[in-house]
């Protein structure tokens, strides 16, 4: 844990800015309470909305009276799906959309079908939240219930209730019979699979074959600050939407689309963002409380209450998996079988693409086939979590590698390097891998203190897993203002979810040699700087940062303009380094950066520069988990007495926030193994629905998870970036399960292992 | 809702007092954010069970959600806005900020409270007590490493400000 005193001292000597910790620009705002959330926003004549929510979990809408609701006291506006497009149209081609924008008008607020226990049916404006809540229990809704399925596996048997009757199976499958008959109605939105080799040659030259299946819940991204929209329809149909999102640019798309609005019409304000970790993205509110303005006059503030959260907004999926590897005695890997059933919630688009896509990532294999499933059923739209879909695979691939390995009698790591995959070796889907750090991060946990120390005493384990994400590129955009003295101001459209201001502001001052408090970073709205894709992807410190780069190097090529005209010279013979211009032809006239930006309103005006970026080389992110952990054989309960989480993160920027995502998303991921999920009666009702009930780490649950950071550089970013965000969510689950069957000699195969289940497992015995 | 429910209190919101008129319904969270405006409280949940609404009522750390208006007349309340002056960062905001004791900051202002009921009360805790005091305060981030850190920094700087005898 580094602390104040270690601020300035550089962990990358290549650089003068990059690897240094200053305090982030927004810390003061952050501890003194003077950050502006989303439900912050205090706007003169603010009504407050509340949603009603669908208490069946699939059911059809007979008709719905609002008008006694309509009639109390302090209501100004009530809205139906009725008040909503029907159908959403998109305004032009737009591949960043991230979700059916049908799909979405349709979760927004339901048409003619409840799909889940939460659905959104109608809404109230007020005059203050209590109003709006006791006019909500005005509403009448007449439904007619419909059977409903919440198993993945269930929900695939011929005669399940249909939740969508003109769903048919969208599939990329390359071997013909494997998909389903998609003849007829199905609750089986797509089928993707990857297929290369030989499978059944491969298992055949296996010396020993592991299988087994996998049984995941849904957990939520458990964030704290509510959802929360509020909206201002101006008479001249301009609408302002202030609210905290991961991606201002998406809501005004996704708005664009559900209202059939110009998307130049609509402005979104980011606010500060309390979290978010994928579940953050898709619009839920912002129609809603945009029509209640529109409805009323008045700007409209929506903010859900934890409960709506929880029912309301996408968990990640359920999933069934099915995970099956053989391997020769010298520990070659010989083939690989998966099949993944992941949960979509109401509508299409769970994450089990990705999920396929990078479970075998950590192996070199030549004979694979990965099947995936995204099946509807009746509970919430699935959002994206951290590495959206990858940690559920990961927890069916990396425990059958690890049994496998003890089958073998080989060392699991060593094992697992006899496999690594290398730059340039084939990924499931058959594009090359870009420059990967595999190697190093399995090297780096074989090295490390914690993989040699012993670990005694009964009832204790120790376990290790690989992770992998990916990472996501996108457009992002970037302004910078010079300032007469010298320092800068830059606009971004990413929203900082937790250190992205300083990330961002520090490859500037790198660029320009200026220090990172020299640089003023802000978040910008989408009327203020160019179009930006979601913070999410663990793309802004990458892709942003490009954009910010090229704005940068745009300021120094105008500056040295600027110092050519002042020493009447030309451009080419103006040296920049360290933030100081000299002139080739006289070394002894110099201008620092400061100096000339007093000057620039006499050369030329004010300099600014825009950029936007479009990166290709994404660097993908491996990361591995150790862990040792203690089991109670009394009551179940698992205990973490270590854990050690490696990443490869290409360069570390600022290494504190580095960190702080790789501990945090091992520690989510920790969670996830343990203890969180939805439990469900089979009412089809969420039965825990409260922070109370649904239990996330405290400050009590956990040792300090410490972080072994690599660079590998990614040749993709003029600083060697990758992403950071994500990796570090997948591997806790397979590396605590392996612990955990080393501390009790069994294997568990579903999440999370709460006391129950571990209780159940030590009673009853292997299954 | 009656238009008889309500009452008139006071009430004093960092060491100003406040005359307050409030219907029985209204939780202290309700008045601070949207009769008084200080937003730097948070709701998560409604529920006490998130922490991100933490004040203290007369010295003592409460979840604003969980008190009725009513409960707290003649009381005193402290906010994350009454930490520290206009000058200066109170040392846990200081020790927050210096040891990024914080990802998206949303918890801050609750953790920074619960730590400062500690301090008040504890002025060299161990880390155990420090985890426990925290306890009642989530952070989805996970930066509760960071948080420790950064309330140890906070007693260190208040040991070096008030040498102990």
């Amino acid at each position: 844990m580094t602390t104040t005193a270690d601020r300035t001292t550089k962990t990358n000597r290549k650089y003068r800015v990059i690897g240094t910790r200053p305090i982030r620009h927004d810390g003061h705002d952050k501890v003194t309470g003077r950050a502006k959330y989303g439900a912050d926003i205090q706007l003169a004549g603010l009504l407050f909305g509340a949603v009603l929510r669908s208490p069946h979990p699939h059911a059809r809408i007979r008709s719905i009276d609002t008008s006694k609701a309509a009639a109390l006291p302090g209501v100004k506006a009530v809205m139906t799906g009725k008040d909503l497009p029907e159908k959403a149209t998109p305004p032009g081609n737009f591949m960043e959309t991230l979700a059916d924008p049908q799909v979405l008008t349709e979760n927004v607020m339901a048409r003619g079908k409840v799909l889940y226990k939460g659905h959104a049916v109608a809404a109230v404006a007020a005059v203050d939240r209590h109003v709006a809540e006791e006019a909500l229990e005005l509403i009448e809704v007449d439904y007619e219930v419909l059977p409903h399925v919440l198993d993945v596996r269930e929900a695939m048997k011929p005669g399940a209730p249909i939740l969508h009757e003109d769903l048919r199976t969208r599939t990329t499958a390359q071997m013909p019979g494997d998909t389903p008959d998609t003849d007829g109605p199905t609750n089986i939105a797509s089928h993707v699979q990857f297929v290369q080799g030989d499978v059944a040659q491969g298992f055949k030259e296996a010396d020993a074959i592991v299988e087994r299946t996998f049984e995941t819940k849904p957990v939520h991204q458990g964030y704290i600050e509510l959802h929360n929209s509020t909206a201002s329809w101006s008479t001249d149909g301009n609408l302002t939407i202030w609210k905290s999102t991961q991606g201002p640019f998406i809501v005004r798309h996704q708005v664009a689309c559900i209202l059939n609005l110009p998307p130049s019409q609509i402005k979104v304000v980011p606010m500060e963002i309390g979290g978010g970790f994928g579940g953050k993205i898709n619009t839920y509110t912002d129609a809603v409380a945009a029509v209640l303005s529109k409805k009323t006059g008045h700007p409209v503030q929506v903010v859900m209450s934890r409960k709506d959260v929880f029912e309301g907004t996408g968990p990640t999926s359920a999933t069934h998996m099915r995970a099956k590897i053989g391997a020769t005695k010298d520990g070659r890997i010989t083939a690989v079988e998966v099949n993944l059933t992941y949960a979509a919630g109401g509508f299409p688009g769970s994450p089990v693409g990705s999920g396929a896509g990078t479970c075998l990532a950590p192996y070199k294999v030549e004979n694979l086939k990965i099947d995936g499933y995204d099946v509807v059923v009746n509970e919430p739209k699935s959002a994206a979590y951290r590495a959206p879909g990858s940690p559920q695979a990961a927890f069916a691939v990396e425990p059958v590698i690890d049994e496998l390995a003890d089958k073998l009698g080989m060392d699991p790591m060593e094992f697992r390097l006899k496999n690594a995959t290398r730059t340039g070796d084939r990924q499931a889907s058959g594009v090359p891998f870009p420059s990967i750090g595999c190697v190093e991060v399995e090297e780096a946990m074989i090295n490390h203190p914690h993989y040699k120390a012993p670990l005694e005493g009964p009832n204790r384990g120790r376990g290790v897993a690989l992770g992998y994400w990916g990472n996501a590129g996108m457009n992002s955009s970037a302004t910078i203002n010079v300032t007469p003295n010298g320092s800068i101001t830059l606009v971004t459209g990413s929203v900082d979810i937790g250190g992205s201001r300083p990330a961002l502001a520090m490859q500037a001052a790198e660029v320009l040699g200026l220090a990172a408090e020299d640089v003023h970073p802000s978040v910008g709205d989408t009327d203020s700087v160019g179009y930006t894709g979601v913070t999410g992807g663990s793309r802004t410190t990458f892709a942003t940062g490009i954009a910010v780069i090229k704005a940068a190097e745009d300021v120094r090529d105008q500056m040295i303009k600027r110092a050519a005209l002042v020493w009447e010279t030309q451009p080419e013979d103006v040296e920049f380094k360290d933030g100081v211009f000299t002139s080739k032809k006289n070394p002894e006239d110099t201008l620092t950066f400061q100096k000339l930006a007093s000057r620039l309103m006499g050369t030329g005006g004010p300099v600014t520069a825009s950029a936007s970026a479009d990166p290709k080389q994404v660097g993908p992110s491996f990361s591995g988990m150790i862990v040792d952990v203690e089991v109670d054989p009394e009551t179940g309960k698992v205990d973490i007495l270590r854990a050690t989480l490696f990443q490869d993160v290409g360069t570390a920027v600022h290494p504190s926030y580095v960190e702080g995502q790789m501990q945090g998303g091992a520690v989510q991921g920790i969670g996830w193994a343990l203890n969180e999920e939805y439990f469900y009666g089979d009412n089809g009702v969420m039965a825990n629905s409260s922070f109370l009930d649904y239990r996330m780490p405290t400050s009590l649950d956990l040792p300090m998870v410490e972080p072994v950071v690599i660079e590998v550089p990614n040749p993709g970013h003029p600083f060697g970036l990758r992403g950071v965000g994500e990796s570090s969510i997948v591997s806790p689950m397979a590396a605590i399960a392996n612990a955990i069957s080393h501390a009790i000699g069994q294997r568990l195969t579903t999440l999370p292992m709460s006391p129950t289940v571990v209780r159940e497992a030590l009673v009853n015995g292997d299954k | 809702m009656t238009a008889s429910s309500k009452a008139t209190i006071t009430l004093t919101v960092n060491h100003q007092a406040h005359r307050l008129e409030v219907e029985h319904p209204w939780t202290l969270l309700h008045v601070l954010r949207d009769l008084l405006d200080l937003t730097g409280t948070k709701r998560g949940c409604d529920r006490a069970e998130c922490g991100a609404c933490t004040v203290l009522l007369d010295g003592v750390p409460v979840y604003a959600c969980q008190m009725l208006a009513l409960q707290v007349g003649g009381r005193a309340v402290v906010t994350i806005e009454g930490l520290g002056d206009v000058q200066h960062l109170d040392p846990l905001q200081q020790a927050f900020l210096d040891n990024d004791g914080a990802q998206c900051g949303y918890c801050t202002p609750g953790f920074v409270l619960s730590a400062k009921a500690l301090l008040d009360q504890n002025p060299d805790p161990t880390e155990l007590e420090i985890r426990r005091a925290l306890s009642g305060n989530l952070c989805r981030c996970n930066a509760y490493g960071r948080i420790i850190e950064s309330v140890k920094a906070a007693a260190q700087l208040l040991s070096e400000a008030q040498p102990r005898p």
